[in-house]
């Protein structure tokens, strides 16, 4: 069965929520779908249900998630939970799996709200158990209330550093060290461009002196090397990188018994639908990587198809939530259910703030972005591809066999073609190809095709059984 | 509440997430690599690595999109 409706919003978090809202206010009837049972995304991530009341709502971000939730049962969006798109279809088909079997929506309109997923810059070691994304990390401590270890390594870049460690360390945790790639000088220009931002510098302020206070040692323009394990606990050896996040010579150090690392080098959009539909996309090396080409009301090029928020290029959640308004408006605007001038003049504020918001937004992306350096380094015997264990020699011997793009790697190696789909890997390995083939525009992408995500095969097929298979009458003879 | 891990009884609370069940159990490694044979364990917690994909009651699921329930039979034997 198919469900009809005039806009499907896929992915509900502040870009996604905002859209559905927008859209749903001016009159629409509106799908909203996610992979998640609550509404908020990563950022505004729900905690786990028996722990609502335990999970303090001081934090900024969890009590813009209530807000967020609230807002959402207020109004008349459908909310599709716990459903998985795999496939998006002609104006607009949007093929889902959940936990009762497959579901489809369609509607002339659809908004792609997917998210980023996070980057991590392969190293010796970042294979083994213990070791997890620092978003992860975020995860465990903002929905499950739980510690990633009891001694832990945090490392990588941007502001969920610091945030992660305070977490942790305020927890009970033992943080053995936090190592930054970003050096003193980035950040202090960083911190110029944020001074118009007071809050959130001193929420950054309130974690490094929190840091400071409890004696956790911060290692800047610093790297993880390599991790080894030993009787169940890693030992992590840390280096000095320069800018461009090339190691440095220089002594590199030990850091002993820690049972659990949490690192992760920035973000990634999820461009997983714009790029199925067919939409044209450009590389941005600093909102993380492909995104798709907009208009500023977040229209595509394929008509009918919007995108916002941080899978249209990293720039976090407040401007995911302005950019989810205006492609929610755009799409009622579109389907004619707001006047030319009530668009322009409800689109105005929400254009302004997100000119204002790109200019502070471009700052925490410089530190997200990837550091060409950094891949340029990684290790020949590393795994750079985790679902097929693919080894940088292995991409680079593709690369010498005449391996011209992404693609034609994937055939030669399988790099990619794991059950992750090439998500964890997709973004360094374009950058390794394009260390050979010029730029990341000649690496290209790899070809998006259905499903989206794994789905198990007895899902698709439901209920359907062999009886159930039409069987033409015979021609008569 | 009670999870069985390949025969053996871990705790878990009510409402948690089935991959945070596990690392609280100090079950850290959840399948092997399909081509070297190498430990992995959860990694991503957002649905995306897939490093966390076990047989919970025979079916293929992310341990870190399921929440736990009771009884629940899991199985760190990776894909086949």
């Amino acid at each position: 069965m198919v469900v009809e409706t005039d806009l499907v919003v896929v992915g509900a978090g502040p870009a996604g929520t905002s859209a559905a809202l927008a859209a749903a206010n001016a009159g629409l009837g509106v799908i909203l779908i996610d992979e998640a049972r609550e509404a908020g995304g990563q950022v505004y991530r729900a905690p786990a249900r028996t722990l609502t009341a335990a999970i303090k709502t001081r934090d900024r971000d969890a009590a813009a998630g209530v807000r967020l939730r609230a807002a959402l049962d207020r109004s008349s969006v459908r909310f599709e939970r716990g459903l998985r798109v795999w496939s998006i279809g002609e104006r607009f088909r949007t093929d889902t799996v959940g936990p009762e079997g497959v579901r489809t929506f369609k509607a002339p309109r659809l908004i792609a709200a997917g998210g980023a997923f996070e980057r991590t810059v392969p190293f010796p070691g970042w294979t083994l158990p213990g070791v997890m994304g620092l978003a992860a990390a975020t995860i465990l401590l903002k929905s499950e209330a739980m510690l990633p270890g009891r001694r832990v390594v945090i490392a990588g870049c941007g502001p969920l550093l610091a945030a992660v460690a305070a977490k942790v360390s305020g927890g009970g945790g033992d943080v053995a060290a936090v190592i930054d790639m970003a050096s003193r000088r980035q950040w202090a220009s960083v911190m110029l461009q944020l001074a118009t931002r007071f809050n959130l510098l001193r929420e950054g302020a309130g974690w490094v002196l929190g840091l400071a206070r409890r004696r956790v040692p911060i290692h800047f323009a610093s790297t993880i090397r390599r991790i080894d394990e030993a009787d169940g606990l890693l030992s992590v050896e840390i280096g000095p990188v320069d800018g461009k996040g090339r190691a440095r010579p220089g002594r590199s150090s030990l850091i002993n018994d820690v049972d659990a690392v949490a690192v992760g080098h920035g973000l990634v959009p999820g461009v997983e639908i714009t790029r199925l539909a067919g939409a044209a996309h450009t590389y941005d090396r600093l909102r993380g990587g492909w995104v798709p080409v907009l208009d500023a009301m977040g229209r595509t090029t394929i008509e009918g198809l919007y995108a916002a928020g941080d899978g249209c290029g990293i720039r976090g959640a407040l401007s995911a939530a302005t950019a989810g308004t205006l492609a929610g408006l755009a799409a009622a605007g579109d389907a004619g259910a707001l006047d030319p001038d009530t668009l322009a003049s409800k689109s105005e504020p929400q254009l302004k703030e997100a000119v204002r918001l790109d200019r502070f937004s471009a700052a925490v992306s410089e530190l997200l972005a990837l550091r060409p350096g950094q891949v340029a380094d990684i290790a020949p015997d590393t795994v750079v591809c985790r679902c097929e264990d693919v080894r940088r020699a292995d991409i680079d011997a593709a690369i010498a066999d005449g391996a011209a793009d992404v693609n034609q790697l994937k055939h030669f190696t399988r790099c990619g073609m794991g059950p992750c789909q090439g998500r964890m890997c997709g973004d360094v390995v374009g950058e390794l190809v394009a260390l050979h083939a010029g730029s990341r525009e000649a690496a290209g992408a790899w070809t998006p095709r259905p499903p989206l995500r794994p789905v198990p095969l007895a899902d698709l097929i439901g209920s359907y059984s062999y009886n159930d298979m039409p069987i033409p009458k015979p021609v008569p003879l | 509440m009670q999870l069985i891990v390949d025969g053996r009884t871990i705790a878990a609370h009510d409402g948690e997430m089935l991959a945070a069940a596990l690392m609280a159990a100090g079950l850290w490694r959840l399948r092997t690599s399909p081509r070297k044979g190498t430990g992995r364990g959860a990694f991503c917690l957002m649905g995306v690595c897939q490093e966390c994909a076990i047989f919970v009651d025979g079916r293929l699921q992310q341990a870190c999109s399921v929440e736990v329930r009771d009884g629940m039979h899991l199985e760190l034997r990776g894909a086949p």
